[in-house]
């Protein structure tokens, strides 16, 4: 299938930390700021069908034990609005069981996403790219 | 601009042409004061005046706060308003777009089920029986009312009972899982008996304070996550209290729903039940039949939040244990871990499994 480009939005549209849900072609795309990179999720959470970029932008909390509470990569994550599954926007990758991540507890470090354990499920994602101060997406 | 996927408008077609009954959704007051028109000029003073005396230190606030957006589906949040406050927005969002042929209503709003002050408690429970009727039901005709009655005023529940009896408008009655005594002491009976009178089943659902009791018996949780596990034990303590002090075999068409309580703990229960009942039944020498007897004849389950297993079979075994005939429908609609009945069965049903737990059961039950 060829996919065709398609300008969605100003860069400046789009703040860090924000996000806008454009129609392409009849789908509902969210494009997503994440510290001055952008990132494109389709609107629809793999798990139970929810408006997933209706949800909240959220980061990652950690922990080293018990009372012990660490919230790294900021803005990273989207919240499902419905079930509260978390989805690194980068990827489209749900995350769950911290195990993982405890394990590693004397890397204090920013982990990257593979570290963690992947979830079932994974959001579609999308090509951004920026030109000229616009947003363009393949799709 | 808002669009759905193809796929997303073709997998609603498919939930359209199966329609469902949905046994647990929450319509809300916008605030307590929209009961005001429904309240006598004292009780309008009275909440102006003093507001609620719920069972809990901070008005206003859940014991446990939630992970976001106060417990509800963040995207379902009216303009203004709390979610589940606005009819077109339910509409939009879960009764049109779902196939809803019917919704019970369980209303959690204002508190009234948590009411403190007995004398307001029924004064709050007929103004919100009222509220259902103009703001509710005579808008849109699936919405099936749920009597709301002041439970630890006996006298004044069966009032409020016997004057919505004849009212089909109302379907059921809703009882708060957190009373001041077990619910299978006598001093509850008359609530039972006119149940039975006006052919109403009583739901118990989930509520946020208490009759005074920590929401677990070894003290209050820590955390919300383990608060949520409350509901199944609650509803445990309910079942083996209505089944030992002779409820059933007193009242043996009283019909009573478990809402949100989950179901998976139901043959555990029975089983155990029936175990010490072959050893120790002169204790209890009125009951007439084992308990699971009266489990499967006088109790219904609502489905939601379904339990998940890692094999869909195990669920099945359970569904099936329970029996098919007993299984209801429920999304929670607008709570966060609301299910969709695209997505809620992750087994295989049989058609005839289906059209029982999305609608017939529930027809049945309600007389729909």
């Amino acid at each position: 299938m060829t996919l065709t480009r398609h300008v969605v939005a100003a860069v400046d549209e789009i703040a860090p930390g924000t996000s806008k849900v454009v129609d392409v072609n009849g789908r509902a795309i969210g494009i997503f700021n994440v510290n001055g990179e952008f990132f494109a999720l389709l609107n629809r959470c793999p798990h139970a069908g929810a408006e997933l970029c209706k949800g909240q932008i959220v980061g990652l909390v950690q922990s080293d034990g018990v009372g012990d509470y660490q919230l790294q990569r900021h803005d990273e994550f989207l919240r499902c609005p419905w079930h509260g599954w978390e989805f690194e926007i980068r990827t489209g990758q749900s995350y769950c069981d911290p195990r993982k991540t405890r394990i590693r507890k004397f890397d204090v470090k920013v982990e990257p996403g593979e570290t963690l354990v992947k979830g079932p499920y994974r959001a579609e994602t999308f090509a951004v790219s920026v030109e000229q101060n616009y947003l363009v997406i393949e799709a | 601009m808002n669009v759905a996927t193809l796929n997303d408008a073709r997998q609603r077609e498919n939930a359209q042409r199966l329609t469902v009954i949905d046994c647990d959704i929450h319509p809300a007051p916008r605030s307590p004061a929209d009961f005001l028109p429904h309240l006598t000029q004292h009780w309008q003073d009275h909440m102006q005046t003093f507001g609620a005396h719920v069972r809990q230190g901070l008005t206003g606030q859940e014991v446990h706060p939630r992970m976001m957006a106060r417990g509800m589906r963040a995207d379902a949040f009216p303009e203004n308003g709390p979610a589940g406050s606005d009819l077109e927005l339910m509409r939009h969002q879960h009764l049109d777009l779902n196939g809803v042929e019917y919704a019970m209503m369980i209303p959690l709003g204002a508190s009234v089920l948590e009411e403190r002050n007995p004398h307001y408690a029924a004064a709050l429970s007929h103004a919100a029986n009222e509220w259902q009727i103009a703001t509710w039901i005579e808008n849109d005709r699936r919405l099936k009312g749920a009597v709301i009655i002041p439970q630890e005023d006996v006298e004044a529940s069966v009032k409020e009972i016997d004057k919505r009896a004849p009212d089909s408008r109302f379907r059921q009655i809703i009882m708060s899982p957190k009373p001041v005594e077990p619910l299978g002491r006598r001093r509850y009976w008359p609530i039972y008996e006119a149940a039975c009178r006006a052919a109403f089943p009583i739901a118990f659902h989930p509520v946020l304070a208490g009759g005074g009791h920590p929401s677990s018996g070894i003290g209050w949780p820590t955390y919300y996550m383990q608060d949520h596990y409350t509901f199944g034990g609650l509803m445990q303590n309910i079942v083996a209290s209505m089944v030992f002090e002779g409820v059933f075999e007193e009242f043996p068409d009283l019909k009573i729903v478990s809402v949100e309580n989950g179901f998976a703990w139901v043959p555990n229960l029975c089983w155990r039940m029936d175990k010490h009942f072959d050893r120790m039944r002169a204790e209890v020498p009125h009951l007439k039949n084992k308990p699971s007897e009266y489990v499967r004849r006088n109790l219904w389950f609502t489905t939601q939040p379904m339990e998940e297993t890692e094999n869909p079979d195990h669920l099945r075994d359970i569904m099936g244990w329970i029996g098919w005939e007993k299984l209801l429908f429920s999304s929670d609609y607008p709570h966060w871990d609301f299910d969709d009945p695209r997505y809620a069965f992750r087994m295989h049903l049989t058609q005839q499994e289906r059209a029982m737990i999305f609608r017939e059961n529930a027809r049945a039950l309600y007389r729909l």
